[in-house]
């Protein structure tokens, strides 16, 4: 039984959340192999193969693999998945787009997001928002699953000593290609891996008004997020997003301003270490999961917050 | 050009779902049920294609129990032109699904499928993806914007830290994300427009598809509860929370 990571990757270094995922592996068992597929990503397939408890990394590396365009990686996945029992990708935009595709050429039935290891063959998933937890038994002969990175601690970056074997790259499918990409240019942590998060919600009233959470996002070294609620009134943009249709975070500080707390955004955030709430409503739900409150209008409570955290 | 709406039944995304007594799953009886709110923009932006000249024809198509009628009724009354139901009792999972809209595809001929990422109940986000494969069609994943010409679209996707643009070549499936549109509310003239437009039945068997669910759910289970904590009076004093009793700062 040997299990296949699809590593989550920029080219020169593995992300974190492809460390998460093969935490899950390890709770999965067997050998772990990392496929780095993409173009020009010898140095990020270097850095997998130093990945704690990875035994060889597979290195796909070829133009069609650029962008890492679904049809080709799937492609890809599929031609190696036979000597696989496990295929794993990381539940990121790239994982999500890409495992599913490749699960169905496979016939499988996919288990999406899965936060915990049961058996080789059963695992446990968040359904309803996180709202009701499942635990599904696969009766297919390859498990395809994607992790939720924030439910398994990530294994150690350095200390492994991997083999790196090259493997062939399938032709272009010819279906799609690359037109460009906007990087959201933030000098803050990305906010999925962020150990700090602050959101805001509807209560921020407009966009412009985010900007006084940048010093407190700035003190506490955080990423910037958003409830759903701030997104459709387009305070901010959809990346910035926490909850059930966005991003799910779990830092180790949480702090929602004007979040009222819908089911949505406390699905996103809510295996978060320590929140903390600011909103004027005091029955707020956000109230209920979070550690401190201040009930307090956001326009006069962040600033002062801004000034104890400076002392 | 055909364009065919995939469009699922859910628990609407207002109620709080309990989990039953018995860990079978989640209570859906006597709950009120909605149209997927990302089908919702789905069929909101066939119905833009069509209003734009681009789209002739939209055929939305919803696979479970009869109920799911109401669903196409509503897909109808927002503008798509007719409807197919795949009637089952079978509990069907995104493979299935998958298989049964490429059933319906061979017979219909679209150029274009558009269907939600992901349903909000079981937040699977594979089915578009699936289809995609089966069919061996392009795909573009969680579109923000959708610019459609006789061969090709170009697509902009919500990926993690921003956005991503894919020219892909048609015939393809497209899945939306929250910001391609944001969708009209049904009318009443058009509801009852809604009821003179056909709608088909069919069954997996008559399609010749296997909806035998893979994995069987073992357990549903409530999530363990996060306790309420205080409330504190200002922020001097949670910032001395946060250092001295978290530790977190």
């Amino acid at each position: 039984m040997a299990v296949l990571v699809l590593a989550e990757h920029d080219g020169k270094t593995v992300r974190k959340a492809t460390l998460n995922t093969v935490a899950a592996a390890q709770k999965i068992g067997g050998e772990i192999h990392v496929l780095v597929a993409g173009h020009d990503c010898a140095e990020a397939a270097k850095a997998a193969a130093a990945i704690a408890g990875v035994a060889k990394v597979l290195h796909a590396d070829a133009a069609p693999l650029a962008e890492e365009l679904a049809e080709n990686v799937a492609s890809l996945i599929v031609s190696m998945a036979k000597n696989y029992s496990h295929i794993l990708a990381p539940a990121t935009s790239t994982g999500k787009n890409i495992l599913p595709r490749a699960a169905a050429l496979l016939d499988c039935q996919q288990i999406s997001e899965i936060i915990a290891v049961d058996s080789p063959d059963t695992f446990v998933r968040p359904i309803y928002a996180g709202n009701a937890l499942a635990t599904v038994k696969s009766a297919d002969p390859i498990k395809v699953i994607t992790v939720r990175t924030t439910a398994f601690d990530a294994v150690a970056a350095g200390g492994g000593a991997a083999a790196v074997e090259s493997v062939a790259a399938p032709a272009d499918s010819g279906l799609s290609s690359f037109v460009g990409r906007e990087v959201a240019k933030s000098e803050r942590p990305e906010l999925t891996s962020a150990r700090a998060v602050v959101s805001g919600g509807r209560g921020m009233g407009s966009g412009d008004n985010f900007k006084i959470l940048e010093p407190l996002a700035d003190r506490l070294k955080a990423a910037m997020g958003a409830s759903r609620a701030a997104v459709d009134a387009g305070f901010v943009p959809n990346d910035w997003q926490v909850g059930q249709t966005g991003k799910i975070v779990a830092p180790e500080l949480y702090v929602a301003v004007g979040i009222s707390g819908a089911i949505q955004h406390l699905a996103g955030m809510k295996d978060s270490r320590v929140i903390v709430a600011i909103n004027k409503d005091e029955e707020a739900p956000i109230f209920q999961v979070a550690d401190y409150g201040i009930v307090g209008d956001l326009f006069q409570v962040v600033p002062m917050l801004v000034e104890e955290l400076k002392k | 050009m055909k364009v065919l709406v995939a469009v699922k039944r859910v628990v609407d995304f207002n109620v709080k779902v309990r989990v039953k007594a018995d860990g079978s799953g989640v209570e859906t009886a006597n709950v009120k049920m909605s149209m997927n709110p990302f089908d919702e923009i789905a069929l909101e932006e066939a119905v833009r294609l069509k209003e734009a000249g681009v789209a002739t024809e939209i055929l939305a198509v919803s696979c479970g129990a009869a109920a799911c009628q109401e669903t196409l009724r509503t897909a109808l009354a927002i503008g798509a032109d007719r409807a197919i139901l795949v009637q089952t009792d079978t509990e069907l999972q995104p493979l299935a699904v998958a298989k049964l809209l490429k059933a319906i595809v061979s017979k219909e001929q679209p150029r274009l499928v558009i269907m939600g990422k992901q349903a909000i109940d079981d937040d699977s986000n594979q089915t578009g993806q699936m289809l995609a494969a089966l069919l061996g069609w392009s795909q573009a994943t969680f579109a923000s914007k959708l610019k459609v010409s006789n061969e090709n679209a170009e697509v902009t996707r919500e990926v993690d830290g921003g956005l991503e643009t894919l020219a892909i070549r048609l015939p393809a499936v497209v899945t939306t994300d929250l910001r391609l549109n944001e969708p009209r509310y049904v009318t009443l003239p058009n509801i009852m427009k809604a009821k003179k437009k056909p709608l088909e039945m069919l069954t997996p068997d008559a399609l010749g598809v296997d909806v035998k669910p893979r994995l069987a759910t073992l357990k549903v289970v409530e999530p363990p509860k996060r306790k309420a904590g205080v409330k504190v009076a200002d922020a001097k004093a949670l910032v001395d929370k946060l250092r001295n009793e978290a530790k977190v700062i």
